[in-house]
């Protein structure tokens, strides 16, 4: 893992539609991204946990920035949440993608492995479809 | 303003409603509101005493922050920022200072949610219970009708937030499971006031 490469966090409302897109990232970009991901909620069923997510964003965060990648409404709400939740320094520059999570998540870790900067990061993201 | 009577009410009507909020969630939504919000308010009933040994201001706040981390769904954020609006509210607060603070917290659930009036959501119930308690003279009847009104008009509105928005028209005849939760708990709430 490069830690100056932009971070890619995977959130999706389920734990296994998470881990099988960061499989792929892996499988097709290699180590060389600071990579993470999480899934369903704090109970362990579909939906998304602020606490995981949390965790997530830590684990990847750099001062190069992190995208992450959504998939349903209340995904995205928990993550604008989990970023709030974060040490002031670490809040700005992280960025939730308007992007499909596999295509996106894909995109993003391979601008992210040629050293692209936050903003092409998240452009590959959102061009993905 | 006794929080342990609100809190218990409101832990109450969640528990008693959940079924009834998630077979509403089934058919416009993802069917998960009444469980998401039960788990909220049973981490919220778990987390009583340490709750309840705070100020008021910061007590709800807890209360918030406690829905955030256990919901799960667009329904933590939601009813967190809710809460956690009341943040300012002082010990013993006059009606006007629970007006200011309802207003507060609505602002921070039209921000979190990017919405505003008319998208079929719990803006529908809060924000006319908000004008409500605003205008000076509210009585508990007053609330409550604006609650049971807002839920009312949700029916006909057609959703423009969330899962219901991917349904377009076919959202249209059936009441918004957000804002049967907030009519919920604003029910919960006009009952320990001595309504009903």
């Amino acid at each position: 893992m490069n830690i100056n490469n932009v971070g890619v966090v995977i959130v999706s409302h389920s734990l296994l539609i998470a881990r099988g897109a960061a499989d792929m990232v892996r499988e097709m970009v290699g180590e060389s991204v600071p990579l993470a991901y999480c899934g369903g909620n704090p109970a362990g069923g579909l939906g998304t946990d602020v606490g995981a997510i949390k965790v997530s964003l830590e684990s990847v965060w750099n001062s190069k920035g992190v995208v992450v990648l959504v998939d349903l409404g209340g995904a995205e709400m928990n993550a604008e949440m989990a970023i709030e939740l974060l040490d002031e320094h670490k809040r700005t520059n992280i960025i939730i993608c308007n992007a499909a999570v596999v295509e996106g998540a894909v995109m993003a870790a391979t601008e992210s492995s040629v050293g692209g900067s936050l903003e092409e990061v998240k452009e590959a993201a959102e061009d993905a479809i | 303003m006794n929080l342990e009577m609100l809190l218990n009410a409101a832990v109450k009507t969640i528990r008693d409603h959940a079924d009834e909020l998630t077979t509403l969630d089934s058919a416009i939504g993802d069917a998960d509101h009444g469980i998401n919000m039960k788990r909220g308010f049973e981490a919220i009933d778990a987390a009583k005493a340490e709750i309840l040994a705070l100020p008021l201001g910061a007590a709800l706040q807890k209360m918030g922050m406690t829905l955030v981390m256990t919901v799960g769904g667009a329904s933590g954020p939601l009813y967190g920022s809710l809460l956690m609006g009341f943040k300012n509210l002082p010990e013993n607060p006059t009606l006007s200072d629970v007006s200011k603070s309802f207003d507060e917290a609505v602002e921070s659930v039209k921000k979190r949610g990017k919405s505003t009036m008319g998208e079929k959501t719990m803006l529908e119930v809060l924000v006319p219970v908000s004008d409500v308690l605003r205008s000076g003279n509210a009585t508990v009847e007053a609330v409550l009708k604006a609650a049971e009104d807002g839920l009312e008009s949700t029916r006909e509105l057609q959703a423009k937030k969330g899962r219901a928005s991917f349904l377009g028209e076919r959202s249209i005849g059936h009441l918004d499971p957000g804002a049967m939760s907030s009519y919920l708990l604003i029910k919960s709430i006009c009952k320990c006031y001595g309504v009903l």
